[in-house]
């Protein structure tokens, strides 16, 4: 198969800047180097690659968009949003991993952390010498995040949390958690609080979960809060504002997933695209049936959408602009269109297809995750519908 | 440890390359660093670093468009970068005469070439700048190490290695050994807008080689089929031993 070069149906090159587009293809090289040869291998054996983690600091795509005093790369959100398709063009897994860490992580300490919070974690996160996740999610309460049963209870010198959350990314792998919790009567959304927590400290514990069919590459787990004790500093000062700062974080990851769901769907169309010059069927070429000229026409058209909205919601944030219902539907659309991308690539293929040596059946699998994570599908119809309406389905 | 690399913005090497009249159509071409250049630059970086202490200075002739491939090298982890603007032909001494003219005050102690441009494969310049500047070159350098007032250079040669001490100051021309170039890192690219990148007109040396036309090679002639089966083996050995001399 030929180089991934990307798809740039409409020249959006001439719309990025020359540092925004040197970023994209120094990240290109990077997926195409270091991730394309280990990925299959890596997902088949249920591993994230953990050697990738310093390599990724080295090249600094940890919190790309915080600032430099702080061991980041400063880049503006469009740089960042072309980092996350270029590593989910690799596995929506790496993704992942990078999203949590720099926008599920790092971001809430910047934003709501003390500047202790930031000194001590933020340098090591943007290197990868230290790994984090975010653990909001509850097993019974996913898209309603409000009825959390995570308690923080205050104590005479610090805080006391019990409780368990599920669905949490690098879990098992960090050493740092930012956990919400609640601070007053179960259910009173203005008081669930952000606590930054060492996993070592005792009576945290994580556990993988087992069992998924889906973002084989990557670390998803359970966590266990059993008494555990905290000082006083372990509470995010800033994180006053209830429910509403944990869905801040969460419109920081939804923006890199609308991205990088545009580069999943690119490596699919990429792929199905090789696949059908090469792959001969009733003595031709398959790419010279109307049936796979279609397919490939749908997935360009998708794709070219999906590139354009992500294109404008990034020049948006970069002006301060941009809203989250503006991210749920961008997160909404992209995701829903990489998930059809994916298994019109995997059905073009054939029964290569649904070999690890293709690409689009393992991307057909993880965007169910995607496509489910971070405000399911539904979800972001009921807030766009909220803002449509003035009127709340939830 | 000062160290000048010049460089060349070329076609992207998986450009399907499409022929313009005495040219190629650049439209819709992505440009890079030439990869051998490339070499070069990660060879100076660790010249550099070894040395602990010194810059790197890029160079380069081009057109305008061709500062997009001195940022990259800035941003891999050059000092400083210099464009003499020009229109670049193919005639290599031309363009070393150029080069040549801008170098001739420089005491840098290393001027780094890529073994060869990946576009038009001459292997001309490098030798050439060294010969105007009176300086000794070693060509097709496979891994250098500086030891005092001179370089010890390493070229690949059929079965073996040859080892070859060079004077300093020198000219060298490097090619894919142990330099595997690094990826600039993104606060490299950052950086590297911040970076010296200074632009200017070449010193006009006439061309005096002509490109009067390019032209596709000609289409491969589909293979022949001898026969079917054992029958067909005899008339295939008389083929490959008389027409194609292969036996």
């Amino acid at each position: 198969m030929a180089r991934f070069e990307g798809i740039d149906f409409y020249d959006l090159d001439s719309l990025f800047t020359e540092e925004e587009r040197m970023i994209r293809d120094t990240v290109r090289a990077f997926v195409e180097d270091r991730v394309m040869p280990i990925i299959g291998e890596a997902y088949i054996e249920r591993k994230f690659p953990k050697q990738l983690i310093p390599e990724l600091g080295e090249l600094g795509v940890y919190g790309a968009n915080l600032p430099e005093k702080y061991g980041c790369a400063g880049l503006n959100n469009v740089s960042y949003g072309l980092i996350m398709q270029e590593l989910e063009r690799g596995d929506s897994g790496i993704r992942s991993f990078v999203s949590v860490q720099g926008a599920l992580v790092m971001y809430p300490i910047f934003a709501f952390g003390s500047e202790e919070h930031r000194t001590e974690w933020l340098p090591k996160l943007a290197t990868g010498e230290a790994i984090g996740c975010f653990g909001l999610t509850e097993p019974d309460y996913g898209s309603d995040p409000g009825g959390m049963i995570t308690t923080a209870k205050q104590t005479s010198d610090g805080w006391l949390l019990n409780g368990g959350k599920m669905w949490i990314t690098n879990g098992s792998m960090a050493d740092v958690a930012i956990i919400w919790a609640q601070t007053r009567e179960l259910g009173d959304v203005k008081g669930i609080r952000g606590f930054v927590v060492p996993t070592n400290t005792p009576g945290f514990s994580s556990r993988d979960q087992k069992g998924k069919l889906s973002l084989l590459a990557s670390d998803t787990s359970e966590i266990v809060l059993q008494d555990v004790e905290l000082p006083e500093s372990a509470v995010m000062p800033e994180s006053t504002g209830g429910l509403k700062h944990p869905l801040m974080c969460l419109t920081q990851a939804r923006y890199g997933i609308s991205w990088g769901a545009v580069g999943a769907a690119m490596a699919c169309f990429h792929e199905a695209l090789s696949y059908s010059k090469e792959r001969l069927m009733f003595g031709a070429p398959i790419g010279g049936k109307q049936i796979q000229q279609v397919r490939l026409a749908d997935m360009l058209t998708s794709i070219t959408t999906g590139q354009l909205l992500t294109y404008r919601l990034g020049r948006m944030k970069d002006e301060g602009t941009m809203t989250p219902q503006q991210v749920s539907l961008a997160k909404r659309a992209n995701a829903d269109m990489a998930t059809n991308v994916a298994r019109e690539a995997r059905r073009l293929l054939g029964a290569n297809g649904i070999l690890v040596e293709y690409n689009s059946m393992r991307h057909m699998a993880n965007l169910e995750s995607v496509y489910t994570y971070e405000g399911t599908h539904d979800i972001h119809s009921l807030i766009l519908g909220q803002k449509l309406t003035g009127l709340s389905a939830f | 440890m000062n160290v000048t690399v010049c460089v060349k913005r070329v076609p992207d090497t998986e450009t399907r390359v499409r022929i313009d009249g005495t040219g190629i159509e650049t439209t819709g071409v992505k440009f890079i660093v030439s990869p051998y250049d490339e070499f070069a630059v990660e060879a100076a970086l660790r010249t550099k670093e070894a040395a602990g202490d010194g810059a790197v200075s890029l160079l380069s002739l081009g057109d305008a468009s061709t500062a997009e491939s001195l940022r990259a090298g800035l941003a891999m982890g050059a000092d400083s970068a210099l464009l003499l603007t020009a229109d670049v032909g193919l005639d290599g001494l031309a363009t070393a005469k150029a080069l040549a003219n801008e170098l001739q005050g420089s005491d840098d102690a290393l001027i780094l070439f890529g073994v060869k441009a990946a576009d038009d494969d001459q292997q001309q310049v490098g030798p050439m700048v060294a010969t105007l500047l009176n300086r000794p070159c070693v060509t097709g350098v496979a891994s250098f190490e500086v030891q005092g007032d001179m370089a010890v250079c390493h070229r690949e040669v059929e079965g073996g290695v040859e080892v070859i001490e060079v004077d300093l100051p020198a000219v060298l021309t490097i090619t894919k050994g142990e330099y595997e170039p690094r990826y600039a890192s993104l606060k490299g690219i950052m950086a590297a807008k911040r970076k010296p990148l200074e632009e200017k007109e070449a010193t006009s040396v006439p061309e005096r080689l002509r490109v009067d036309r390019l032209s596709e090679p000609p289409a491969r002639a589909a293979g022949r089929i001898v026969g079917e089966g054992p029958d067909a083996v005899p008339e295939l050995l008389r083929l490959l031993r008389e027409e194609a001399n292969a036996l």
